[in-house]
């Protein structure tokens, strides 16, 4: 008996990784928050290759457009700091204000859009030029930055104020808020750029809105038998290209949900690490990344089979993923 | 002169040209270390130098018409003659203070209003965006002063939302002073748990823990050590003696056996004299834990390290059951810390962290409702809706049948936070909290 199994789950190992073979290499980037580095996997042997040393309580974290550099917020050290992706090395630091957390590069690749937590303002730095462009009063604890595709809507979300901001990119002023549930996370544009989807941790629910008339379409709630409600806390949210699927990170449910683009339903719940956090897929969306603060782990996600295929050990408190376009 | 240094600075600073918004609010800041808006607001009667910080300078005040101006542009804002407005006082009964002589650390002369100043900060930079602008009026009235025509001169003056920090009688007072009229109390300080029983007021939301709610805090996690046998010390004031009574009522409800109960009377001074008593008064004892009640910190401190056997101590002294303190940063708790940190120059204390949820209960009340009318604010606060996110890791609400803010509680050592309760495996048939405090068929409050 136990040998049969143990066959099967070889057997299931060797097809999920057949698959993963096939696919390009790609370089994932996960920032440990405590331990002040980031662990660099290689996406075809789904093994830690390098860790390196940042600045402290790094979160944030995104490739430029260009793939060459390697953008982290060091929050404690209020500064977003530039590293070169072939070099490993600290190549500069951005003006970013005061702890940065979470931050979106506009599509065009420049500029960079931060949230700075502590002093209620989206700073937007022009990140060739390094220099502060703007400051943008939001509510309080701003953290949650989405872009629309065609880079002229920039909506943060406020922690404590329970906002989505809509900003206007071309005056960097406010025009609309939307309340949204208690503790709004993150926010993300489908790539159509007609809904936004908004996470709220402490009121538990994710928010679809109309981009256009900015009215919130659903709100989707979250129910997992076993698990505590209390315990189920959506924060990192993809949604994939064609805006089929969604993913959201359910933070201490230690659950992934799979979202239905189109109805909004829940199709699936997908057990992963613990107090799972920030997702990111591959550019081919195969595979889907987890960051799990608790376990300090990454659970790698078959987008197509919806399994839990590994899991990578990193760092302490894993925080941002962000993963090279080849 | 001096405009002309600060748009320098500004420009240093920043090293790009800002916004002319983003400028005068930033300078703004500089003189007020918090917005204009902000400033106009704040009452005087806070002592000199607040009053000093709060008063508005010829300069501010252009800041602030500057900056009122640039708010009323199209920009997601309100123009200043649809603000709605909610004025909310924080009245206080000094208590007199014994000499705590193993308390070292001296109560902040802001303690409370610090946190209610912040809340009404966060509250504001929501309403820049709702329309919206709350107002904070302090009112202290000394330990002989009469709390009740205080409460009765702002009733006067049409304030509807009051967070109390008085005793638990001058409460009942006050609440019974306000029946019939659109106005809606919140408990701040009095953890008494007959407010929360058969003492309870419809009008009264209690922000601040009973000591049911403490103690069964405690006891969880002492269940979960597995030291079920307790030694109670009680204290000689009136307060250490009802915190024993919800000890005993946890240990009950928990596990828990009170193998050996003793009340310390050996008077206020314990520093020479410990040494030479606790290890007699612990004596002869077979006990897993030394379980304290001694609120003000009469001698609780001095048992540590003196018990006849080497013992743990919980409960006002040791390991002890909070709502808030410097030890917490989890769930974003960091944030709210080094906010008030940064204003204050000192860390957040609980009854800060009560008055703050209070006056964020109101705000939540009136941003969610998108009115400053009472009955649509208090309407959203006792509606099943409200959620007020108080960096516990899960949304706070109000029991319907006592007002009491379902909390977690913290269990801290002096330099480390140890848990948060609940503890998991207790379960409750409605929410986890509700293992915490009295219960709706333990409660014998009925609102009429």
């Amino acid at each position: 008996m136990r040998k049969t199994i143990k066959f099967l789950t070889a057997a299931a190992f060797a097809g999920s990784f057949g698959v993963v073979t096939a696919a390009p290499a790609y370089t994932v980037y996960v920032s440990n928050e405590k331990d002040n580095t980031v662990s660099i996997i290689d996406s075809t042997s789904l093994e830690v290759t390098d860790t390196i040393d940042v600045g402290q309580r790094p979160r944030g974290i995104l490739l430029t457009k260009d793939g060459k550099h390697l953008l982290i917020c060091a929050s404690d050290d209020d500064t977003v700091q530039v590293f070169d992706v072939k070099t490993k090395q600290l190549v500069k630091e951005l003006p970013s204000g005061p702890d940065p957390e979470l931050f979106v590069l506009h599509p065009s690749g420049n500029p960079l859009y931060i949230a700075n937590e502590d002093d209620n303002l989206v700073t937007v730095v022009d990140i060739a030029a390094d220099k502060v462009l703007a400051e943008i009063p939001v509510g309080v604890e701003p953290e949650g930055m989405g872009i629309s595709p065609d880079g002229k809507v920039l909506v943060n979300t406020s922690e404590t104020t329970n906002m989505a901001h809509f900003i206007d990119t071309e005056t960097n002023e406010i025009f609309d808020n939307i309340l949204v549930d208690s503790r709004p996370r993150y926010a993300e544009f489908n790539d159509a750029g007609d809904k936004l989807w908004v996470t709220s941790e402490i009121g538990g629910t994710v928010a679809v809105i109309d981009a256009k008339t900015r009215k919130i379409i659903t709100k989707i709630s979250f129910d997992i038998p076993g698990v505590q409600p209390e315990a189920i806390q959506p924060v990192g949210l993809r949604v994939t290209k064609d805006g089929k699927r969604a993913f959201v990170a359910l933070g201490p449910s230690n659950r992934v949900a799979v979202i239905n683009g189109e109805s909004h339903e829940v199709e699936k719940y997908l057990l992963v690490g613990q107090r799972v956090w920030q997702l990111a897929f591959t550019p081919d969306e195969k595979l889907l990344f987890t960051s799990n603060g608790v376990s300090n782990d990454i659970s790698v996600i078959d987008v197509g089979k919806l399994r839990v295929v590994k899991s990578i050990g990193v760092g302490r408190f894993p925080w941002g993923i962000a993963i090279s376009n080849e | 002169m001096i405009f002309y240094r600060l748009v320098l600075l500004t420009l240093e600073r920043t090293g790009t040209a800002m916004t002319l918004t983003t400028m005068l609010a930033w300078i703004a800041n500089q003189f007020g270390g918090r917005t204009a808006i902000h400033c106009r607001t704040v009452d005087g009667r806070i002592g000199a130098a607040e009053q000093r910080r709060s008063c508005l300078t010829p300069f501010r005040l252009l800041a602030a018409c500057l900056l009122s101006l640039s708010f009323s542009t199209p920009s997601g804002q309100v123009s200043a003659a649809d603000v709605q407005k909610i004025p909310i006082a924080y009245l206080v009964q000094v208590v007199e203070r014994p000499p705590k002589l193993s308390n070292l650390d001296l109560p902040p002369d802001n303690e409370g209003l610090a946190g209610g100043q912040l809340s009404i900060k966060d509250n504001n930079t929501t309403g820049r965006f709702m329309g919206q602008e709350f107002s904070l009026k302090h009112v202290e009235v000394p330990t002989d002063g009469d709390s009740l025509a205080a409460f009765d001169s702002l009733l006067a003056e049409g304030i509807q939302h009051f967070v109390l920090n008085v005793p638990a009688d001058a409460l009942l007072q006050m609440a019974d002073r306000a029946k019939g009229k659109d106005v809606l109390l919140f408990n701040a300080g009095a953890m008494d748990d007959r407010l929360r029983s058969a003492d309870c007021r419809a009008n009264v939301l209690h922000i601040v823990p009973s000591r049911a709610m403490l103690a069964d805090a405690l006891a969880q996690f002492l269940a979960w050590k597995r030291w079920r046998n307790w030694f109670l010390v009680v204290g000689r004031r009136d307060g250490d003696v009802l915190f024993g009574e919800a000890l005993k009522r946890a240990a009950k409800r928990f596990g828990g056996k009170i193998v050996e109960e003793k009340r310390w009377d050996y008077g206020p001074d314990a520093r020479r004299t410990a040494q030479a008593e606790v290890p007699a008064f612990t004596q002869d004892a077979e006990y897993d834990v030394l379980v304290v009640a001694d609120e003000i910190g009469e001698f609780g401190e001095y048992l540590a390290y003196r018990t006849w056997d080497p013992q743990v101590i919980v409960g006002t002294q040791g390991l002890t059951p909070t709502t808030w303190h410097r030890t917490h940063e989890q769930w974003g708790a960091a944030q709210l810390q080094s906010r008030f940190l940064k204003a204050n120059g000192r860390f957040m204390l609980p009854l800060d962290y009560h008055v703050w949820a209070a006056i964020r209960t109101i705000g939540e009340g009136a941003t969610r409702s998108q009115s400053a009318a009472f009955a649509d604010v208090e309407g959203y606060i006792r509606s099943a809706d409200f959620e007020l996110g108080g960096f516990k890791g899960q949304k706070l609400t109000f029991r319907k049948w006592n007002g009491q803010l379902r909390q977690p509680i913290l269990l801290t050592a002096a330099r480390a936070l140890v848990s948060t309760s609940p503890q998991q495996g207790f379960l409750h048939e409605r929410s986890l909290l509700d293992t915490m405090g009295l219960d709706e068929p333990e409660s014998k409050c009925r609102f009429e």
